[in-house]
C-alpha cells in the first residue's frame, strides 16, 4: 500500500527501476484508473529548469498519460505553471531560461536540436489563465490557427470552426454572431472561445493554465464540463490552485512544492490517502 | 469659520487652483490667438462701405478729396507728430489717424494713405461710388461716367447718376466669361500641348544620346510635333479672337481728384457699389470672396485673389509625407522593439532617435538640399534624365524631396509612438498566437501590428501636425512663391514629384514679409494663417477619426 503510486525524490531514487516505472498498482482490483496501465503521452525525464541563476524546477520526472486529465496542484510559486509551459516550450520566450533533461512527446525530445517549435505548439495547444481572444471576429479567432497553417478553403474552415465551437460547447450561443468581435463576449464565453481556438488545430495535448481562475462559478462549471467532454479526444493537463476543481475534473493529480514533484497519482487516492506528509498538509489546508 | 493658511495649503486646494489657472490661461491664449487671426483675416473679405471725404489744406498743400475704404485707425502721440512738423492743437496728447485704401495705383502711386482725423472733413457715403477689382493696378474707386465699345462712346452719365450701372454689370459679366475661356485655353489646353511638345523634345534628345535616332523615329517625332503644332495654332487663333472680344469694352471713370480714366473691362474681376448694397447682398458678396480666396490662383504678387495652389501643395505634400514616413517608422520601431537584442546599442539608437526629434528643422532643410536634392537628385538626373540636361529634373527642389525631408523630420515621432504602442500589446495575446503554432513574424503581422495600429496613427497625427506647419526646411527643398502648375494634374504621369509647389506656411511668409504692398497683404496674412490652422486641424481630425475607428476595432483587452 505505502509503496504504491509514484513519489519522486527519495523514494524514486531508492527504487532500482527509475522514472516512473516503479509505479505500483494502488487499487489493483477495484477497476480504478491506474498510472501503470496508461499509455504515456508526455514523458518528462530528470528535468531541471533555471531562470537565470535561480532554479525553478528540480529533477522532475513524470509520465503524463494519454487521453486523461492530469492536474497539477500546489501552492503559488511551486513551479506548476512553469512545468506546464515547458511542455510546449513557452518558456523559450522568457529571457535567461535554461532547461536540462528531456521532455519526450511520442518518444521525441522536444528540446532536441532542430525541433520546429511552431510545429510543436501546433501539437501541444495551450489555454491561459486570462481569456486572450484576438481583437478579431469570433470566426476569425477560431480560424486563426488554420489560417496560420495556410488553410484558406472556405468550406474546410467553416467545417472546422463549427466543429471546434461545438466541441467547446459554444456553437449554440454564437452561431448567429460569428462575425462579431470576440471582445464583446463574456469572460466565460471568451475562455471557451480560446479553448475552441486551441482545439481547432487538432492538437494532441491541451495544456490549461488555471483556465477558470478568472471566471465566475457558472462559467467555471461550464469549463469543467467541457474538460470532461474533451478528454476523450485530447490529453489534457490542467494547472489549478483550486483543489476541489482538481478533484472534480482530473483523473490523475500531481502535487508540486518548491519546484519539486512531490507526489503523482490517481486523483481519488491522492486526495483521500496521500502518501507524503507535504501532500497531506497541503490538501488539508495547513499551508499554501 | 476661519481656516488657517497652513490648513488651506495642506488641503491641496492651492494646487488645484494653480492647475486650473494654468489650464485656463492656456485655453484663453489659444482661443484668443485663433479669434485674432479669424477676425482680422475674415474681415478682409467684407465689402465695407466706401467713404468720400475732404482733406483740408495742410502746410500749403491744396485740399484734396479722398475716396476709399477706411482700413485702420490708430492713435499717435501728439509729440511725435509735432516733431514731424505737423501742427497739433495744444493740450492734445494723442491724435487719431486713419488708414484709407484709395486704390487706383496707376494714378496715385500707392494704394493707401494715412490721414489725421483732425484734417478730415465729414465722411460721406454716396450711394453710387463704384469699386472695381482689377487684375492689375489694384482697386478702382470712383464714379462711373461713361461706357465705350470698340473705342466708341455708347453711354454717358454725370456723377451722381446710375443709369449705366446695369449695362456695366452686364458687360463685365460677359468679359469675365470670355476671360475664363481664355484661362481654360491657356492653362489647360495649351499647357497640355506645351507639355507634350516638351516630352517629344526630350524623347528626341534621349534617342540621340542613345544613338537610336533613326530616320523613321525622327519622322514619327516630327509628325507628332506637326499635329501638336497644328492644334496649337488653332487654339492660338481661338485665343486671339477671344482676346479681341475681351478688350472690346471699356468704361470711363472719374477719380476722387476729378481726373478721368479709361479702364478696359477685360481687366476687371468684379465691380460693386458697396454703399448701395443691402446686408443680404453683402453677405452673398462675402461668401463669393471667400470662395474666390479658397479656389482661385493668386494675383498681383500674391496680394489679391486666392491661394488654392498653396492649399493644394500643402495637403499633397503632407499626404505624401505620411505615405513615406509610416512604413519607415513602423519598420524601424518593430525592429527596435521586437527583434533587436535590448542592450547598449539599442539604447544608444533610441537616444539618437529621440535627439533627432530635437534637431532644428532648418538643419533638415540643409541636409535635404545637400543629400536629397544635390546628391540623390543629381545622381538620378545623370542616370535617368540625361536628355533634360542642363536643366535639372530631380536635381532641384521639388515635391518629392520636400516630402522626404519632412518624412525624415517626423520619423522620430512615428518611431517613438509605434514603439510605445507595441510595448502596450498584452503579452497574453502574443502568447495566445504563439501557442497556436504561429511564428513570431506571423504573430507580429496578424495580431500585434493591427493592435498597434492606433498607436501608429497617433504617431502619424503628431507627424502631420508638425510637418504641415513646417516652413523653414521647405524653403530649401522645393517650395516657391508662385508655382506655374500644380504638382498633380491631368498630364501623364499625373503626379509630378519633381515639380516645385506652393505652401501655405511659406505663403504667409512671402505675403507678409516679401510683398511689395505690405498694407494690402496684411489681412491676407491673417486669412492665410487661419486657413493653415484649419487645414492642419482638418488633417488631424481625419487622422484622429481613423485612429478612433481602429481603436474601436482593436479595443485593448484588459491586461
Amino acid at each position: 500500500m505505502m509503496d504504491s503510486d509514484f513519489h519522486t525524490q527519495s523514494r524514486a531514487s531508492q527504487n532500482p527501476r527509475s522514472h516512473g516505472i516503479n509505479m505500483n498498482h494502488l487499487d489493483r482490483d477495484s477497476g480504478v484508473l491506474n498510472l501503470n496501465d496508461e499509455r504515456t503521452c508526455i514523458d518528462v525525464r530528470h528535468m531541471n529548469l533555471f531562470y537565470g541563476d535561480k532554479q525553478a524546477l528540480f529533477d522532475v520526472t513524470m509520465k503524463i498519460p494519454q487521453q486523461r486529465v492530469t492536474a497539477f496542484i500546489g501552492p503559488s510559486g511551486c513551479g506548476k505553471s512553469t512545468l506546464l509551459r515547458s511542455f510546449n516550450r513557452m518558456n523559450d520566450l522568457v529571457d535567461g531560461c535554461r532547461i536540462q533533461g528531456e521532455v519526450n512527446l511520442d518518444d521525441q525530445n522536444i528540446y532536441a536540436k532542430g525541433v520546429d517549435v511552431a510545429e510543436l505548439r501546433r501539437r501541444v495547444g495551450m489555454v491561459f489563465q486570462k481569456p486572450n481572444p484576438f481583437p478579431k471576429s469570433i470566426y476569425e479567432n477560431v480560424a486563426y490557427g488554420l489560417r496560420i497553417q495556410g488553410i484558406s478553403k472556405k468550406r474546410l474552415l467553416d467545417e472546422t470552426v463549427e466543429w471546434a465551437l461545438r466541441s467547446a460547447a459554444l456553437w449554440d450561443e454564437v452561431k448567429d454572431r460569428l462575425n462579431e468581435s470576440a471582445l464583446g463576449m463574456s469572460g466565460g464565453q471568451q475562455q471557451r472561445l480560446v479553448i475552441a481556438r486551441s482545439i481547432a488545430v487538432r492538437p494532441e495535448v491541451l495544456l490549461l493554465d488555471e483556465p477558470a481562475s478568472a471566471l465566475d462559478p457558472i462559467s467555471t462549471l461550464k469549463i469543467e464540463e467541457l474538460i470532461h467532454e474533451l478528454k476523450s479526444q485530447f490529453t489534457i493537463v490542467i494547472v489549478t490552485h483550486n483543489m476541489q476543481q482538481a478533484a472534480r475534473v482530473s483523473d490523475y493529480t500531481a502535487f508540486m512544492y518548491m519546484g519539486k514533484l512531490i507526489e503523482f497519482g490517481n486523483t481519488d487516492r491522492l486526495f483521500t490517502n496521500p502518501l507524503e506528509k507535504q501532500t497531506e498538509d497541503y490538501i488539508t489546508g495547513r499551508y499554501g | 469659520m476661519r481656516i488657517s493658511m497652513k490648513d488651506w495649503v495642506q488641503s491641496g486646494s492651492p494646487w488645484v487652483w494653480l492647475n486650473a489657472g494654468a489650464v485656463a490661461i492656456s485655453v484663453i491664449m489659444v482661443v484668443g490667438l485663433l479669434a485674432l487671426i479669424a477676425v482680422r483675416g475674415l474681415a478682409h473679405f467684407w465689402p465695407s462701405d466706401v467713404v468720400m471725404t475732404e482733406v483740408a489744406s495742410v502746410d500749403g498743400r491744396p485740399p484734396l478729396t479722398l475716396i476709399g475704404e477706411l482700413v485702420d485707425q490708430e492713435s499717435v502721440p501728439a509729440s511725435q507728430l509735432r516733431s514731424a512738423g505737423i501742427k497739433v492743437p495744444e493740450g492734445v496728447e494723442f491724435a487719431d489717424r486713419w488708414l484709407i485704401k484709395v486704390g487706383n495705383r496707376q494714378a496715385f502711386g500707392s494704394d493707401f494713405k494715412w490721414v489725421l482725423d483732425q484734417h478730415m472733413g465729414p465722411k460721406r457715403y454716396p450711394a453710387h461710388l463704384l469699386v472695381m477689382e482689377r487684375r492689375e493696378w489694384g482697386n478702382f474707386y470712383g464714379y462711373l461716367i461713361g461706357l465705350k465699345e470698340k473705342g466708341r462712346l455708347i453711354g454717358e452719365q454725370p456723377v451722381g447718376k446710375n443709369d449705366l450701372w446695369p449695362e456695366l454689370e452686364r458687360r463685365i459679366q460677359r468679359a469675365v466669361e470670355i476671360y475664363d475661356q481664355i484661362e481654360q485655353i491657356e492653362k489647360v489646353e495649351i499647357g497640355a500641348i506645351n507639355y507634350q511638345i516638351e516630352q517629344l523634345r526630350l524623347k528626341q534628345k534621349r534617342l540621340k544620346l542613345n544613338d537610336e535616332l533613326t530616320a523613321e523615329a525622327l519622322d514619327q517625332l516630327n509628325a507628332q510635333r506637326q499635329t501638336l503644332k497644328q492644334r496649337y495654332e488653332t487654339l492660338q487663333q481661338q485665343r486671339n479672337q477671344l482676346y479681341q472680344q475681351l478688350n472690346r469694352d471699356s468704361m470711363i471713370g472719374q477719380l476722387s481728384d476729378g481726373q478721368q480714366v479709361e479702364v478696359k473691362l477685360g481687366q476687371v474681376v468684379r465691380a460693386y457699389q458697396p454703399n448701395a448694397m443691402g446686408v443680404g447682398e453683402k453677405v452673398s458678396f462675402y461668401v463669393q470672396k471667400i470662395w474666390e480666396f479658397l479656389s482661385d490662383d493668386p494675383r498681383e504678387a500674391n496680394t489679391e485673389g486666392g491661394i488654392f495652389p498653396a492649399i493644394y501643395g500643402t495637403v499633397l505634400m503632407v499626404l505624401l509625407m505620411s505615405v513615406l514616413v509610416t512604413p519607415f517608422g513602423v519598420i524601424a520601431a518593430v525592429y527596435l522593439r521586437e527583434y533587436a537584442k535590448q542592450g547598449f546599442i539599442t539604447r544608444l539608437i533610441r537616444i539618437a532617435v529621440n535627439n533627432l526629434a530635437g534637431v532644428p528643422s532648418i538643419v533638415y532643410g540643409v541636409f535635404g538640399l545637400g543629400f536629397f536634392v544635390y546628391f540623390l537628385g543629381g545622381a538620378i538626373d545623370t542616370a535617368f534624365f540625361p536628355e533634360a540636361a542642363p536643366s535639372p529634373v530631380f536635381g532641384t527642389g521639388g515635391l518629392m524631396w520636400a516630402s522626404l525631408t519632412l518624412a525624415l523630420l517626423t520619423l522620430p515621432v512615428v518611431i517613438v509612438a509605434t514603439e510605445e504602442g507595441l510595448s502596450r500589446i498584452p503579452r497574453s495575446v502574443r502568447e495566445g498566437s504563439l501557442a497556436l503554432g504561429a511564428t513570431k513574424a506571423e504573430t507580429l503581422w496578424r495580431v500585434v501590428l493591427p493592435m498597434a495600429s492606433p498607436a501608429m496613427m497617433t504617431g502619424l497625427i503628431l507627424a502631420v501636425a508638425r510637418a504641415a506647419g513646417e516652413v523653414a526646411p521647405l524653403m530649401l527643398v522645393g517650395v516657391v512663391k508662385l508655382a506655374p502648375s500644380l504638382p498633380l494634374d491631368g498630364n501623364a504621369p499625373f503626379l509630378h514629384l519633381d515639380r516645385k509647389f506652393m505652401h501655405l506656411g511659406f505663403h504667409i511668409y512671402d505675403v507678409g514679409f516679401q510683398s511689395p504692398n505690405v498694407e494690402a497683404a496684411r489681412p491676407l496674412v491673417y486669412a492665410t494663417a487661419l486657413l493653415l490652422v484649419i487645414v492642419i486641424g482638418l488633417l488631424n481630425v481625419a487622422a484622429i477619426a481613423i485612429r478612433n475607428r481602429l481603436r474601436e476595432k482593436y479595443k485593448a483587452l484588459e491586461s
